[in-house]
Protein backbone atom coordinates (compact mmCIF):
# COMPACT_ATOMS: atom_id res chain seq x y z
CA UNK A 1 0.00 0.00 0.00
CA UNK A 2 0.96 3.50 -0.89
CA UNK A 3 1.90 5.87 1.67
CA UNK A 4 0.46 9.32 1.08
CA UNK A 5 2.98 12.10 2.60
CA UNK A 6 4.81 15.16 1.87
CA UNK A 7 7.30 16.59 -0.28
CA UNK A 8 9.94 16.62 2.82
CA UNK A 9 9.20 13.77 3.41
CA UNK A 10 9.75 12.03 -0.01
CA UNK A 11 12.64 13.42 -0.05
CA UNK A 12 14.24 11.83 3.20
CA UNK A 13 13.24 8.37 2.04
CA UNK A 14 15.89 8.98 -0.52
CA UNK A 15 18.92 8.21 1.82
CA UNK A 16 22.98 9.27 0.91
CA UNK A 17 24.18 7.45 -1.86
CA UNK A 18 21.19 6.38 -3.49
CA UNK A 19 20.93 5.17 -7.23
CA UNK A 20 18.29 8.21 -8.30
CA UNK A 21 16.13 7.19 -11.79
CA UNK A 22 15.66 11.09 -13.25
CA UNK A 23 13.50 11.42 -15.72
CA UNK A 24 14.11 13.98 -18.41
CA UNK A 25 12.94 17.70 -19.13
CA UNK A 26 9.00 18.48 -20.02
CA UNK A 27 8.16 14.78 -18.76
CA UNK A 28 7.49 14.68 -14.91
CA UNK A 29 10.64 16.41 -13.15
CA UNK A 30 9.94 16.48 -9.62
CA UNK A 31 11.43 20.22 -9.09
CA UNK A 32 9.73 20.58 -5.89
CA UNK A 33 11.08 17.22 -4.24
CA UNK A 34 14.44 18.04 -5.60
CA UNK A 35 14.76 21.11 -3.63
CA UNK A 36 13.59 19.13 -0.76
CA UNK A 37 16.34 17.25 -1.33
CA UNK A 38 19.08 20.01 -2.01
CA UNK A 39 17.58 21.49 1.81
CA UNK A 40 18.20 18.11 3.37
CA UNK A 41 21.62 18.36 2.10
CA UNK A 42 21.76 14.92 0.51
CA UNK A 43 25.19 13.44 -0.66
CA UNK A 44 26.76 11.14 -2.92
CA UNK A 45 23.73 10.07 -5.32
CA UNK A 46 24.14 7.96 -7.99
CA UNK A 47 21.92 9.73 -11.07
CA UNK A 48 20.92 7.95 -14.06
CA UNK A 49 19.22 10.50 -16.43
CA UNK A 50 16.28 8.46 -18.28
CA UNK A 51 18.08 9.51 -20.98
CA UNK A 52 18.72 12.85 -20.58
CA UNK A 53 19.36 15.93 -18.04
CA UNK A 54 18.52 19.53 -17.23
CA UNK A 55 17.80 22.00 -14.57
CA UNK A 56 16.99 19.10 -11.82
CA UNK A 57 20.63 17.34 -13.04
CA UNK A 58 22.70 20.65 -12.55
CA UNK A 59 21.44 22.07 -9.74
CA UNK A 60 21.79 18.49 -7.79
CA UNK A 61 25.23 18.59 -9.12
CA UNK A 62 26.41 22.70 -8.06
CA UNK A 63 24.54 21.75 -4.39
CA UNK A 64 27.62 19.35 -4.44
CA UNK A 65 24.91 16.28 -3.67
CA UNK A 66 26.16 14.18 -6.60
CA UNK A 67 28.80 11.47 -7.21
CA UNK A 68 28.06 9.63 -9.98
CA UNK A 69 26.22 10.86 -13.00
CA UNK A 70 24.98 7.79 -16.13
CA UNK A 71 23.58 10.23 -19.06
CA UNK A 72 23.24 10.47 -22.41
CA UNK A 73 23.23 14.55 -22.01
CA UNK A 74 22.74 17.31 -19.93
CA UNK A 75 22.02 20.95 -21.33
CA UNK A 76 19.44 23.61 -20.48
CA UNK A 77 18.17 23.05 -24.14
CA UNK A 78 17.11 26.53 -25.34
CA UNK A 79 18.86 28.20 -22.48
CA UNK A 80 22.46 26.89 -23.27
CA UNK A 81 24.68 24.58 -21.79
CA UNK A 82 24.16 23.80 -18.11
CA UNK A 83 26.95 25.30 -16.48
CA UNK A 84 27.57 22.83 -13.39
CA UNK A 85 27.85 19.95 -15.65
CA UNK A 86 30.60 21.26 -17.74
CA UNK A 87 32.19 22.74 -14.65
CA UNK A 88 32.06 19.63 -12.83
CA UNK A 89 33.23 17.50 -15.61
CA UNK A 90 36.27 20.23 -17.09
CA UNK A 91 37.25 20.77 -13.49
CA UNK A 92 37.81 16.89 -12.96
CA UNK A 93 35.42 16.47 -9.82
CA UNK A 94 33.08 14.64 -12.22
CA UNK A 95 33.33 11.65 -14.55
CA UNK A 96 30.29 11.02 -15.95
CA UNK A 97 29.24 7.76 -16.88
CA UNK A 98 28.82 8.63 -20.72
CA UNK A 99 25.97 6.72 -22.11
CA UNK A 100 23.40 7.14 -25.48
CA UNK A 101 19.76 7.76 -25.11
CA UNK A 102 18.13 4.20 -26.26
CA UNK A 103 21.18 2.92 -24.28
CA UNK A 104 19.60 3.87 -21.21
CA UNK A 105 16.19 2.84 -21.84
CA UNK A 106 17.70 -0.25 -22.49
CA UNK A 107 19.18 -0.70 -19.35
CA UNK A 108 15.98 -0.11 -17.44
CA UNK A 109 14.49 -2.85 -19.97
CA UNK A 110 16.25 -5.41 -19.15
CA UNK A 111 16.22 -4.82 -15.50
CA UNK A 112 11.78 -4.84 -15.53
CA UNK A 113 12.39 -7.99 -17.52
CA UNK A 114 14.78 -9.33 -15.01
CA UNK A 115 17.25 -9.80 -17.80
CA UNK A 116 21.23 -9.12 -17.19
CA UNK A 117 21.54 -7.16 -20.65
CA UNK A 118 19.75 -6.14 -23.70
CA UNK A 119 21.94 -6.24 -27.38
CA UNK A 120 21.46 -2.82 -29.25
CA UNK A 121 22.69 -2.33 -32.69
CA UNK A 122 24.66 0.49 -33.53
CA UNK A 123 27.00 2.71 -31.06
CA UNK A 124 29.97 -0.20 -32.12
CA UNK A 125 32.91 2.48 -33.32
CA UNK A 126 31.60 5.29 -30.81
CA UNK A 127 34.24 5.80 -28.11
CA UNK A 128 31.70 5.47 -25.24
CA UNK A 129 32.29 2.19 -25.53
CA UNK A 130 36.09 2.56 -24.64
CA UNK A 131 34.64 4.56 -21.19
CA UNK A 132 32.04 1.80 -20.63
CA UNK A 133 34.17 -1.07 -20.13
CA UNK A 134 30.50 -2.42 -18.52
CA UNK A 135 29.05 -2.49 -21.71
CA UNK A 136 30.32 -4.97 -23.74
CA UNK A 137 30.08 -6.39 -27.44
CA UNK A 138 29.60 -10.41 -28.42
CA UNK A 139 28.76 -12.11 -31.51
CA UNK A 140 25.24 -12.09 -32.19
CA UNK A 141 24.67 -16.15 -30.62
CA UNK A 142 22.11 -16.47 -33.54
CA UNK A 143 24.49 -15.56 -36.37
CA UNK A 144 26.02 -18.54 -37.43
CA UNK A 145 27.26 -17.65 -40.69
CA UNK A 146 29.15 -14.42 -40.03
CA UNK A 147 30.79 -12.11 -37.39
CA UNK A 148 28.04 -9.84 -36.29
CA UNK A 149 29.25 -8.15 -33.19
CA UNK A 150 26.71 -6.44 -31.03
CA UNK A 151 26.77 -4.44 -28.30
CA UNK A 152 25.55 -5.19 -24.99
CA UNK A 153 24.08 -2.96 -22.54
CA UNK A 154 23.71 -4.58 -18.83
CA UNK A 155 20.46 -4.02 -16.81
CA UNK A 156 19.78 -0.43 -14.94
CA UNK A 157 18.00 -1.46 -11.58
CA UNK A 158 18.21 2.33 -9.57
CA UNK A 159 17.55 2.21 -5.95
CA UNK A 160 14.71 4.88 -6.50
CA UNK A 161 12.75 6.61 -10.02
CA UNK A 162 11.55 9.89 -8.78
CA UNK A 163 9.35 11.84 -10.71
CA UNK A 164 6.12 13.71 -11.04
CA UNK A 165 2.84 13.45 -12.47
CA UNK A 166 -0.97 14.79 -12.77
CA UNK A 167 -2.59 12.70 -10.65
CA UNK A 168 -3.10 9.79 -8.14
CA UNK A 169 -5.56 8.44 -6.35
CA UNK A 170 -6.39 7.67 -2.41
CA UNK A 171 -4.89 4.02 -3.39
CA UNK A 172 -1.48 5.56 -4.32
CA UNK A 173 -2.32 4.54 -8.25
CA UNK A 174 -0.94 7.34 -10.12
CA UNK A 175 -1.59 8.35 -13.47
CA UNK A 176 1.22 9.25 -15.76
CA UNK A 177 -0.97 9.59 -19.21
CA UNK A 178 1.67 8.68 -21.80
CA UNK A 179 4.54 8.99 -20.36
CA UNK A 180 5.40 5.55 -20.78
CA UNK A 181 9.32 6.32 -19.83
CA UNK A 182 8.44 6.40 -16.54
CA UNK A 183 6.36 3.00 -16.22
CA UNK A 184 10.15 1.69 -16.95
CA UNK A 185 11.50 3.67 -14.58
CA UNK A 186 9.40 2.82 -11.55
CA UNK A 187 9.55 -1.28 -13.36
CA UNK A 188 13.15 -1.39 -13.11
CA UNK A 189 13.27 0.89 -9.71
CA UNK A 190 13.07 -0.93 -6.06
CA UNK A 191 11.40 1.37 -5.00
CA UNK A 192 8.95 5.02 -6.52
CA UNK A 193 8.42 7.89 -5.22
CA UNK A 194 5.97 10.66 -7.13
CA UNK A 195 4.88 14.00 -7.14
CA UNK A 196 1.64 14.76 -8.15
CA UNK A 197 -0.44 18.01 -9.30
CA UNK A 198 -3.54 16.69 -7.61
CA UNK A 199 -5.98 13.82 -5.66
CA UNK A 200 -7.52 11.90 -8.37
CA UNK A 201 -10.95 11.76 -6.57
CA UNK A 202 -12.02 7.77 -7.18
CA UNK A 203 -10.01 4.65 -8.14
CA UNK A 204 -8.26 5.17 -11.79
CA UNK A 205 -8.43 2.15 -12.50
CA UNK A 206 -12.18 2.02 -12.84
CA UNK A 207 -12.25 4.66 -15.60
CA UNK A 208 -10.84 2.03 -18.70
CA UNK A 209 -9.47 5.59 -20.51
CA UNK A 210 -7.33 6.71 -17.53
CA UNK A 211 -6.25 3.03 -16.82
CA UNK A 212 -4.57 2.49 -19.53
CA UNK A 213 -1.92 5.46 -18.24
CA UNK A 214 -1.91 4.36 -14.91
CA UNK A 215 1.00 3.23 -12.90
CA UNK A 216 -0.08 0.74 -10.31
CA UNK A 217 0.10 1.53 -6.65
CA UNK A 218 1.85 -2.24 -6.55
CA UNK A 219 4.98 -0.23 -7.88
CA UNK A 220 4.40 3.19 -6.03
CA UNK A 221 6.29 3.54 -2.63
CA UNK A 222 5.30 6.75 -1.47
CA UNK A 223 3.13 9.84 -3.28
CA UNK A 224 3.58 13.30 -2.01
CA UNK A 225 0.94 16.32 -3.57
CA UNK A 226 3.01 18.92 -5.27
CA UNK A 227 1.38 21.45 -7.19
CA UNK A 228 3.50 22.99 -9.90
CA UNK A 229 5.69 20.44 -8.71
CA UNK A 230 7.97 20.89 -12.32
CA UNK A 231 7.94 24.69 -12.38
CA UNK A 232 10.55 25.98 -12.85
CA UNK A 233 10.31 23.81 -15.60
CA UNK A 234 7.43 23.81 -17.69
CA UNK A 235 4.60 20.23 -17.66
CA UNK A 236 3.48 19.13 -21.08
CA UNK A 237 -0.27 19.79 -21.38
CA UNK A 238 -0.49 21.04 -17.92
CA UNK A 239 1.68 24.86 -17.73
CA UNK A 240 4.69 26.08 -19.08
CA UNK A 241 8.01 26.65 -18.20
CA UNK A 242 8.65 29.48 -16.10
CA UNK A 243 11.36 31.27 -19.30
CA UNK A 244 12.75 34.20 -16.76
CA UNK A 245 13.46 31.53 -14.47
CA UNK A 246 15.28 29.46 -16.76
CA UNK A 247 17.30 32.05 -18.00
CA UNK A 248 18.11 33.27 -14.57
CA UNK A 249 19.40 29.99 -13.58
CA UNK A 250 21.09 29.37 -16.81
CA UNK A 251 23.27 32.53 -15.50
CA UNK A 252 23.46 31.55 -12.53
CA UNK A 253 25.22 28.36 -13.70
CA UNK A 254 28.01 29.30 -15.50
CA UNK A 255 29.76 30.94 -12.57
CA UNK A 256 30.85 29.37 -8.96
CA UNK A 257 30.15 33.10 -6.98
CA UNK A 258 26.69 33.58 -9.14
CA UNK A 259 25.79 30.16 -8.39
CA UNK A 260 26.37 29.99 -4.88
CA UNK A 261 24.11 32.78 -4.05
CA UNK A 262 21.50 31.03 -6.53
CA UNK A 263 21.72 28.31 -4.69
CA UNK A 264 20.96 29.80 -1.01
CA UNK A 265 18.37 31.76 -2.06
CA UNK A 266 16.70 29.17 -3.95
CA UNK A 267 17.10 26.42 -1.37
CA UNK A 268 15.87 28.46 1.68
CA UNK A 269 13.20 29.59 -0.07
CA UNK A 270 9.57 28.37 1.42
CA UNK A 271 8.41 24.99 -0.57
CA UNK A 272 5.87 25.88 -3.06
CA UNK A 273 3.07 23.29 -2.28
CA UNK B 1 15.60 37.35 -59.66
CA UNK B 2 13.41 37.02 -55.93
CA UNK B 3 15.06 38.41 -52.58
CA UNK B 4 15.38 35.56 -49.85
CA UNK B 5 17.50 35.31 -46.97
CA UNK B 6 20.52 32.87 -45.20
CA UNK B 7 17.53 31.32 -43.45
CA UNK B 8 15.21 30.94 -46.51
CA UNK B 9 18.14 29.52 -48.71
CA UNK B 10 19.07 27.01 -45.94
CA UNK B 11 15.72 26.16 -45.22
CA UNK B 12 15.16 25.58 -48.73
CA UNK B 13 18.46 23.40 -49.64
CA UNK B 14 17.74 21.19 -47.33
CA UNK B 15 14.53 20.20 -48.26
CA UNK B 16 16.07 19.56 -51.43
CA UNK B 17 18.19 16.82 -49.62
CA UNK B 18 14.90 15.44 -48.08
CA UNK B 19 13.14 14.82 -51.03
CA UNK B 20 11.31 11.80 -51.59
CA UNK B 21 11.83 10.54 -47.68
CA UNK B 22 8.57 9.06 -46.13
CA UNK B 23 8.88 9.94 -42.61
CA UNK B 24 11.63 13.11 -41.44
CA UNK B 25 12.08 13.19 -37.86
CA UNK B 26 13.02 16.43 -36.18
CA UNK B 27 15.05 16.88 -32.75
CA UNK B 28 15.10 19.50 -30.19
CA UNK B 29 16.06 23.03 -30.69
CA UNK B 30 16.30 22.69 -34.54
CA UNK B 31 14.14 25.49 -36.15
CA UNK B 32 15.99 25.64 -39.41
CA UNK B 33 16.06 21.50 -39.91
CA UNK B 34 12.32 21.08 -38.39
CA UNK B 35 11.18 24.26 -41.04
CA UNK B 36 12.92 22.15 -43.51
CA UNK B 37 11.31 18.98 -42.65
CA UNK B 38 7.81 20.67 -42.87
CA UNK B 39 8.72 22.27 -46.21
CA UNK B 40 9.37 18.58 -47.97
CA UNK B 41 5.90 17.63 -46.39
CA UNK B 42 3.95 20.45 -48.20
CA UNK B 43 5.91 19.85 -51.07
CA UNK B 44 5.34 15.92 -51.28
CA UNK B 45 1.95 17.29 -50.63
CA UNK B 46 1.47 15.57 -47.37
CA UNK B 47 3.61 12.43 -48.69
CA UNK B 48 6.34 12.89 -46.05
CA UNK B 49 5.49 12.55 -42.31
CA UNK B 50 6.88 14.84 -40.32
CA UNK B 51 7.39 14.11 -36.92
CA UNK B 52 8.85 16.90 -34.41
CA UNK B 53 10.46 16.46 -30.60
CA UNK B 54 8.64 18.77 -28.64
CA UNK B 55 5.82 19.62 -30.58
CA UNK B 56 2.99 17.17 -29.12
CA UNK B 57 0.85 18.17 -32.85
CA UNK B 58 3.60 17.29 -35.05
CA UNK B 59 4.56 13.57 -33.07
CA UNK B 60 2.08 10.59 -33.22
CA UNK B 61 4.45 8.43 -30.04
CA UNK B 62 2.48 7.20 -27.45
CA UNK B 63 5.17 4.94 -26.06
CA UNK B 64 7.50 7.06 -24.34
CA UNK B 65 10.69 8.40 -25.41
CA UNK B 66 12.22 5.19 -26.16
CA UNK B 67 10.05 5.01 -29.40
CA UNK B 68 11.91 7.13 -31.23
CA UNK B 69 14.89 4.58 -31.43
CA UNK B 70 12.62 1.61 -31.73
CA UNK B 71 11.29 3.45 -35.08
CA UNK B 72 14.45 4.26 -35.94
CA UNK B 73 16.18 1.03 -35.26
CA UNK B 74 12.73 -0.77 -37.60
CA UNK B 75 13.92 1.45 -40.28
CA UNK B 76 10.87 3.37 -40.02
CA UNK B 77 12.56 6.67 -40.08
CA UNK B 78 14.69 8.09 -43.10
CA UNK B 79 15.96 11.26 -42.30
CA UNK B 80 17.10 13.01 -39.32
CA UNK B 81 19.65 16.17 -38.83
CA UNK B 82 22.41 16.42 -36.07
CA UNK B 83 25.05 19.29 -35.56
CA UNK B 84 28.54 18.56 -34.08
CA UNK B 85 30.74 20.46 -31.71
CA UNK B 86 32.95 18.71 -34.17
CA UNK B 87 32.50 17.16 -37.05
CA UNK B 88 35.39 15.80 -39.02
CA UNK B 89 36.32 15.02 -42.51
CA UNK B 90 34.97 11.14 -41.87
CA UNK B 91 32.02 12.00 -40.81
CA UNK B 92 33.13 11.41 -37.51
CA UNK B 93 30.52 13.33 -34.96
CA UNK B 94 31.45 14.79 -31.37
CA UNK B 95 28.85 15.67 -29.01
CA UNK B 96 30.92 15.31 -25.85
CA UNK B 97 33.46 18.02 -25.56
CA UNK B 98 37.34 19.62 -26.51
CA UNK B 99 40.31 18.46 -25.26
CA UNK B 100 41.89 15.15 -24.38
CA UNK B 101 38.57 13.28 -23.03
CA UNK B 102 37.82 12.88 -19.87
CA UNK B 103 39.72 15.72 -19.17
CA UNK B 104 37.50 18.25 -22.11
CA UNK B 105 39.00 22.05 -21.57
CA UNK B 106 35.07 22.44 -23.32
CA UNK B 107 32.21 20.43 -22.32
CA UNK B 108 29.08 20.00 -24.52
CA UNK B 109 25.91 18.15 -23.75
CA UNK B 110 26.97 14.63 -24.72
CA UNK B 111 26.55 12.46 -27.22
CA UNK B 112 22.61 11.96 -26.96
CA UNK B 113 20.91 9.46 -29.36
CA UNK B 114 23.97 9.95 -31.94
CA UNK B 115 25.33 6.82 -31.22
CA UNK B 116 22.41 4.93 -32.10
CA UNK B 117 20.99 7.02 -34.91
CA UNK B 118 23.81 7.71 -36.71
CA UNK B 119 23.64 3.70 -37.49
CA UNK B 120 20.09 3.75 -38.50
CA UNK B 121 18.64 6.09 -40.34
CA UNK B 122 19.56 6.48 -43.82
CA UNK B 123 19.74 10.12 -44.53
CA UNK B 124 21.40 11.80 -41.85
CA UNK B 125 21.92 15.68 -42.59
CA UNK B 126 24.75 17.16 -40.48
CA UNK B 127 23.41 20.85 -40.25
CA UNK B 128 26.18 23.76 -38.92
CA UNK B 129 25.05 27.76 -39.72
CA UNK B 130 28.30 28.66 -38.61
CA UNK B 131 31.33 27.35 -40.98
CA UNK B 132 34.31 27.21 -38.74
CA UNK B 133 37.69 25.55 -38.83
CA UNK B 134 37.16 24.64 -35.06
CA UNK B 135 34.21 23.23 -35.55
CA UNK B 136 35.20 21.22 -39.17
CA UNK B 137 37.78 19.36 -37.90
CA UNK B 138 41.00 17.60 -39.59
CA UNK B 139 40.11 14.52 -36.28
CA UNK B 140 37.48 15.11 -33.88
CA UNK B 141 38.67 15.01 -30.05
CA UNK B 142 35.78 12.37 -28.78
CA UNK B 143 33.67 10.50 -31.42
CA UNK B 144 30.11 10.14 -30.46
CA UNK B 145 28.97 8.43 -33.29
CA UNK B 146 31.65 7.31 -35.91
CA UNK B 147 30.92 8.60 -39.79
CA UNK B 148 31.71 4.79 -41.49
CA UNK B 149 31.63 1.22 -39.69
CA UNK B 150 34.21 -1.57 -40.76
CA UNK B 151 32.66 -4.52 -43.20
CA UNK B 152 30.22 -7.11 -41.17
CA UNK B 153 29.14 -4.83 -38.63
CA UNK B 154 25.39 -3.91 -39.32
CA UNK B 155 24.96 -0.90 -40.44
CA UNK B 156 21.70 1.13 -42.22
CA UNK B 157 22.16 4.46 -41.69
CA UNK B 158 24.73 7.38 -41.46
CA UNK B 159 25.54 10.81 -42.53
CA UNK B 160 24.32 11.64 -46.13
CA UNK B 161 25.20 15.14 -46.48
CA UNK B 162 26.80 18.57 -44.30
CA UNK B 163 25.33 21.62 -44.66
CA UNK B 164 26.73 25.41 -43.86
CA UNK B 165 26.71 28.61 -43.93
CA UNK B 166 28.59 28.74 -46.64
CA UNK B 167 28.45 25.58 -48.58
CA UNK B 168 26.66 22.09 -49.00
CA UNK B 169 28.88 18.82 -49.02
CA UNK B 170 27.78 15.30 -50.07
CA UNK B 171 29.38 12.44 -48.00
CA UNK B 172 30.49 9.35 -49.92
CA UNK B 173 30.48 6.06 -46.67
CA UNK B 174 32.26 4.44 -49.39
CA UNK B 175 35.22 6.65 -49.49
CA UNK B 176 34.64 7.67 -45.93
CA UNK B 177 34.78 11.54 -46.97
CA UNK B 178 32.99 14.70 -48.03
CA UNK B 179 32.69 16.16 -51.45
CA UNK B 180 31.99 20.00 -52.00
CA UNK B 181 28.93 20.17 -54.06
CA UNK B 182 27.70 23.68 -53.69
CA UNK B 183 29.00 26.91 -52.54
CA UNK B 184 25.96 29.38 -51.29
CA UNK B 185 25.49 32.70 -53.33
CA UNK B 186 28.36 34.68 -52.45
CA UNK B 187 30.92 32.54 -51.33
CA UNK B 188 34.30 31.12 -52.83
CA UNK B 189 35.70 27.98 -53.14
CA UNK B 190 39.09 29.61 -52.10
CA UNK B 191 37.17 30.74 -48.81
CA UNK B 192 35.18 27.09 -48.61
CA UNK B 193 38.77 26.04 -48.21
CA UNK B 194 40.15 28.36 -45.82
CA UNK B 195 37.52 28.00 -43.84
CA UNK B 196 36.98 24.26 -43.73
CA UNK B 197 39.42 22.13 -41.40
CA UNK B 198 39.34 18.81 -42.68
CA UNK B 199 40.16 17.57 -46.78
CA UNK B 200 37.64 17.09 -48.60
CA UNK B 201 36.55 16.80 -52.69
CA UNK B 202 35.17 18.32 -54.88
CA UNK B 203 32.88 18.03 -57.35
CA UNK B 204 33.69 18.25 -60.68
CA UNK B 205 30.52 20.04 -61.21
CA UNK B 206 30.59 22.45 -58.22
CA UNK B 207 27.53 25.13 -58.64
CA UNK B 208 26.40 27.53 -56.44
CA UNK B 209 23.66 26.63 -54.26
CA UNK B 210 20.03 26.59 -56.28
CA UNK B 211 18.41 29.76 -54.67
CA UNK B 212 14.79 28.79 -53.90
CA UNK B 213 12.20 30.06 -56.44
CA UNK B 214 9.10 31.98 -55.83
CA UNK B 215 6.89 28.91 -55.25
CA UNK B 216 8.98 27.58 -52.40
CA UNK B 217 9.61 30.79 -50.88
CA UNK B 218 5.87 31.28 -50.64
CA UNK B 219 5.60 27.97 -48.51
CA UNK B 220 8.05 28.92 -46.31
CA UNK B 221 6.58 32.62 -45.45
CA UNK B 222 2.86 31.02 -45.34
CA UNK B 223 2.15 27.85 -44.50
CA UNK B 224 5.85 26.84 -43.13
CA UNK B 225 6.53 29.90 -41.25
CA UNK B 226 2.74 29.56 -39.53
CA UNK B 227 3.33 25.86 -38.59
CA UNK B 228 6.88 26.27 -37.43
CA UNK B 229 5.56 29.47 -35.19
CA UNK B 230 4.03 26.94 -32.69
CA UNK B 231 7.09 25.72 -31.72
CA UNK B 232 9.50 28.40 -32.62
CA UNK B 233 7.84 31.99 -32.36
CA UNK B 234 11.20 33.61 -31.71
CA UNK B 235 12.27 32.18 -35.36
CA UNK B 236 9.13 32.18 -37.09
CA UNK B 237 9.25 36.34 -36.64
CA UNK B 238 12.70 37.31 -37.05
CA UNK B 239 13.22 34.94 -39.72
CA UNK B 240 10.53 34.28 -41.78
CA UNK B 241 8.65 37.30 -40.87
CA UNK B 242 5.59 35.85 -39.36
CA UNK B 243 3.20 37.37 -37.16
CA UNK B 244 3.27 36.59 -33.69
Amino acid sequence: MTTWTTVDEVASMIPDGSALALIRDGCGVAMSATRALIRRRVRDLRLVNVPTGGIQTDLLIGAGCVAELETSGVSLGEYGPAGRFAQAVTSGALTPKEATCPAIHAGLQAAEKGAPFLPLRGILGSDILRFRPDWRVINNPLNDTAEDPVVVIPAITPDIALFHCAMADDAGNVWVGRERDLITMAHAARQTLVTVERLYPGNLFDDPALAAGTLSSFYVTAVAPAAEGCKPLGFTGHYGEDEDALRAYAKASRGNAEFATYLAAYATAPAAV
Amino acid sequence: MTNFNHHELLIATMARLLDGTRHIAVGVSSPIPASAALLTRHQSNGATRVSILGDPSNTFWSDGGKELFDCAAQGRIDAFFFSGGQIDGAGNINLVGIGDYPRSTVRFGGSYGSAFLYYMIPRIILFRPDHDPRVLVPKVDFISAAGTSPPGVWRRGGPYALVTGKAVFHFDSNEGRFTLQSVHPGETLPDIQATTGFAFDVAPDLSETESPDAATLSLIRGRVGREIAATYPKFARESLGIAA
